[in-house]
């Protein structure tokens, strides 16, 4: 009993990170309709900042995992610059499925960016210093440690400060009336350019809380990380409902379940492709994911 | 009258979207080589009524014959097959396909090549696409597109798109032809077109027709009949002069125009 | 109309044309590899050419002409590649065949056989993915075929018989050299017109298929689907019969690269890696040639291999400043600013839906004066 409550933790502490990335894929995909893919690459564009920023920090006398607000900031710029120069345009002139190329085309440059670097490379790079509180703590009776405990307590802060943000801010509101219409929102005066450029900001800025949390656990970034965390979380999004931010939440805590389940209790090299599986088996049943509502097209 | 037989019919047809009822107990009996209207103010639920018709909503109760067939819940192709074929409010053509492109693909269901014949482009190929071709420019001609079959449909001015579309509906080889607002958005010169091109497929082909329009002026003009609701509920049916002077009716278009101008 | 006779003339005198076209190549190609230097740089090319032909060809089915976007067409080529292989090995093992030694008709069957059987279960199992996938909206099915091949690449690395360190390891590479099909370099020197036919005859097909009803009714699906249905398509039933079909070629093109080939392993058949062997070069290959364009997509394929094979091999990136050099290692990064800038300009590739069309450019004036094509 206390191996599976253990499992449980790790699983909710992988769904933290798989949650706080999946916003970002939801909350995009919620206001501009577009698969996102460069998002995984925003976390390893903040899994690098905060390599390269602990040691400053750290020389200042400053905590480790300040360095996130440096990541927040980089990150944000990488997403708007992503937004201004390649998603805006081709919005204008193209379809659905050449915005979601050129997605893809973003996040391979990115990426192969990252590996051309000479100071970056392709090869991983290790973080040696303690992001959270080191050691183990026993929690009522389940030994688990510090930095599972934090990524679970922030991540809850972070969704619940969105929450929020989304339902109580002038900001917010706009931001989920674009996501009903676009065209009834310009009518209301409401800049749809600037709140999808914002959407940006935000949902990088949580990629770059989730690549905190990554490095906490793992101390390793690779310009590859964000391909996988990201297509995962994503597959959170997806199966609990694009578009909805309690379905990213939802779906990441559950995508994070069964990756430790599978991988504690199956096989850990078949936990990347059981994940899909779900995925399918729940998109037969709810097309719209588990929250979603299936709204048909309009004719 | 009596002896026409009766090629659409439904009975208490319902639609719910999100617990509202956007149609309810929607009854019609369509004779043969009738020219029927369905009129009512926007957002009455009329094109819900044509998209259960032709199964792109699946209806929340009652039942749809076509031909004495029961058709409710048919997926729409199939429906297209027993013989319902439709036109769009907001045009849908194939825009990158070309003119023709656009009216043999109504073809398709009928043609019986099949992959071999299409890779080794048998003599049988040969036939069948010179007769669908043929017979798409029979439809093109109806609708005086012939000339313009090369083109891409995107390109064609709006008035003409509408007409692609009834051609591209014609070319499904239908009992009834549901037009969606076929005038929508035309001038009178190409409303008046339209409105021969109408008549000239009726006496063609001996289909019927159901039709949606606010055109009042062309309802009055080619309707034998028509049927008006509000608010998903049918609040009068008849010939166009007993519409025209129903106080129901009045109210309801009058009522709808007093909130405009509110 | 009147013109039938002229029309069905000149199709013939383009077919003519065609085939002398396609003799004066092959006289080329025979006088060329018949000098040792040559054959050695010209063989493997040609093997390559024609799989990343018949791949870009075939994705151009589903993404071009149907209009839906799928990420795991490497996938379906695995499929073709491992059945390919290991069935040829289960013959070896029965004593059947020896690639060595075998006579040129067995070997050619045992080479069709194979792969024409990789693309079959390619196929069958495209078919049993699409029925639920295809179910979905555009979007997510991308996911979900990317998805896809990643489950088959991780089956594919999980299966015992395939790789030999099974389950545990996870990674399967089926050591085929010199006992299985993977002929060696003297052999596919020799059968280098199997590719080649192979090539032209799936190619042909494809053209066969899209310019028939079943072209036109996908065509009008990806325009617009609702409307399709409402012509009397069966939507469904002509999106999973070409992402089958898809499917079938990509396995061919595994097939062939099981000959062509010493050893196999899955990360060949991914998303993503930094080689030119994954299912992004293919989407990049045919956006650039053009979605809805099969001339397009041949275009981009060789245009695409030849400029990596340079990138690789060139003396002139050789001599190019260090830094570019070290941009040139990652040819991925390339093409990835490639694809991007293409779509920013040209959102439909290229190309277009535009084809080349020999007939188009003999007969220009007559054909537009017929008006039988578009444009």
């Amino acid at each position: 009993m206390t191996e599976f409550l253990q499992q449980v933790i790790i699983g909710l502490r992988i769904g933290s990170v798989y949650a706080l990335i999946a916003l970002g894929y939801t909350m995009v995909y919620g206001i501009i309709r577009l698969i996102n893919f460069a998002h995984g690459e925003f976390i390893m564009v903040g899994g690098y900042t905060l390599f390269f920023m602990i040691p400053v920090l750290m020389g200042f006398g400053l905590p480790a995992w300040t360095s996130v607000f440096a990541a927040i900031i980089i990150c944000a710029a990488v997403g708007v610059l992503a937004e201004l120069l390649a998603y805006r345009p081709v919005r204008k002139k193209g379809n659905r499925m050449t915005a979601l190329i050129t997605a893809i085309g973003v996040s391979l440059i990115l990426q192969n960016l990252a590996q051309a670097i000479p100071f970056i490379g392709p090869n991983p790079k290790a973080i040696t210093q303690d992001i959270f509180q080191s050691g183990r703590i026993d929690l009522f009776g389940v030994n688990t440690n510090w930095t599972s405990i934090f990524t679970i307590i922030i991540a809850a802060f972070v969704m619940v400060g969105l929450q929020l943000f989304i339902h109580k801010t002038k900001i917010g509101r706009a931001m989920r009336a674009v996501s009903e219409n676009k065209a009834a929102s310009t009518l209301m005066g409401i800049n749809v350019n600037r709140t999808i450029v914002i959407t940006f900001i935000i949902g990088a800025g949580l990629a770059a809380v989730g690549a905190l949390m990554y490095c906490a656990q793992y101390r390793a970034v690779m310009t590859t990380m964000g391909s996988m965390l990201g297509l995962k979380a994503f597959v959170a999004a997806v199966l609990g409902g694009i578009g909805l931010i309690p379905g990213a939440m939802l779906g990441g805590m559950l995508i994070g379940l069964i990756e430790a389940l599978v991988t504690a209790y199956i096989s850990s090299s078949l936990a990347n492709a059981l994940v899909f599986v779900v995925l399918i088996l729940v998109l037969l049943v709810k097309p719209a994911g588990i929250m979603g509502r299936n709204v048909g097209e309009k004719v | 009258m009596s002896e026409r037989a009766i090629v659409l019919k439904t009975e208490k047809l319902g639609m719910m979207f999100g617990g509202l009822k956007a149609v309810n107990d929607f009854n019609i009996e369509i004779l043969e080589g009738e020219l029927v209207g369905l009129i009512g103010p926007n957002g009455s639920g009329k094109t819900t009524v044509f998209n259960m018709l032709t199964g792109l909503h699946i209806p929340f109760e009652g039942e749809i014959y076509l031909m004495g067939k029961r058709i409710t819940g048919m997926k729409t192709h199939k429906i297209i097959e027993q013989g319902i074929a439709r036109t769009f409010q907001n045009i849908r053509l194939f825009g990158e396909m070309s003119v023709l492109e656009n009216v043999k693909t109504s073809f398709t269901k009928d043609v019986k090549y099949n992959l071999f014949d299409t890779m080794f482009r048998t003599p049988k190929y040969f036939q069948i696409e010179k007769d669908i071709e043929d017979k798409a420019m029979d439809c093109l001609r109806i609708v005086h597109l012939d000339d313009k079959a090369a083109f891409q449909a995107k390109s064609l001015p709006y008035g003409q798109q509408r007409k692609l579309e009834i051609a591209r509906a014609l070319a499904t080889d239908m009992k009834l032809l549901l037009l969606d607002e076929p005038a929508a958005g035309m001038n009178p010169t190409e409303t008046s077109e339209l409105i021969a091109c109408i008549y000239d497929i009726r006496k063609k082909f001996n289909i019927t027709i159901f039709l949606i329009e606010h055109d009042m002026s062309l309802v009055m003009k080619i309707c034998e009949r028509i049927q008006v609701i509000n608010f998903g509920n049918t609040i009068a049916h008849g010939f166009p002069n007993e519409i025209a002077h129903n106080p129901d009716v009045i109210e309801a278009y009058l009522g709808e125009e007093a909130v405009e101008n509110a | 109309m009147t013109d039938l006779r002229k029309k069905s003339l000149r199709g013939v005198i383009t077919n003519v044309i065609m085939v002398a076209l396609l003799i004066i190549v092959i006289y080329i190609l025979s006088v060329s590899l018949s000098d040792n230097n040559y054959r050695l740089k010209l063989v493997p090319i040609i093997w390559h050419l024609c799989i990343f032909i018949l791949l870009g060809t075939s994705l151009n089915l589903t993404m071009g002409f149907l209009g839906q976007l799928t990420l795991g067409h490497m996938g379906f080529m695995g499929i073709g590649a491992y059945t390919a292989a290991l069935s040829s090995l289960a013959l070896e093992r029965a004593g059947l065949f020896i690639a060595k030694t075998a006579p040129p008709l067995q070997l050619i069957g045992v080479m069709l056989g194979c792969s024409l059987l990789g693309a079959i279960v390619a196929g069958i199992i495209s078919l049993l993915m699409g029925i639920p996938a295809l179910r979905m909206r555009g979007d997510y099915l991308a996911i979900v075929t990317l998805g896809f091949g990643l489950i088959i690449e991780n089956v594919i690395a999980n299966l015992p018989f395939a790789g030999g360190n099974g389950l545990a390891e996870g990674t399967a590479s089926a050591n085929l050299y010199q006992n299985g099909l993977g002929i060696n370099s003297r052999l596919q020197a020799q059968y280098v017109y199997f590719p080649i036919l192979l090539t032209i005859i799936c190619v042909a097909f494809m053209f066969m298929y899209t310019t028939s009803k079943y072209g036109r009714a996908i065509k009008a699906i990806r325009e617009d689907e609702i409307a399709a249905n409402a012509s009397g398509i069966n939507a469904t039933y002509y999106k999973i019969l070409t992402f089958t079909i898809s499917a079938f070629f990509a396995g061919l093109a595994g097939g062939l690269y099981a000959i062509s080939t010493s050893s196999l392993t899955t990360g060949t058949f991914t998303f993503a890696n930094s080689s030119i062997w994954n299912s992004t070069f293919i989407v990049v290959m045919v956006v650039l040639g053009g979605m809805g364009s099969l001339t397009g997509s041949i275009i981009a394929a060789i245009g695409m291999y030849m400029l990596n094979y340079e990138i690789k091999n060139g003396a002139w990136v050789a001599a190019m400043p260090q830094f570019l050099q070290s941009i040139f290692a990652f040819p991925m990064l390339i093409y990835a600013f490639v694809l991007t800038i293409v779509i920013m300009f040209k959102p439909f590739g290229l190309m277009g839906t535009y084809e080349f069309s020999l007939r188009r450019l003999l007969f220009r004036k007559s054909e537009r004066a017929i008006g039988g094509e578009a444009k």
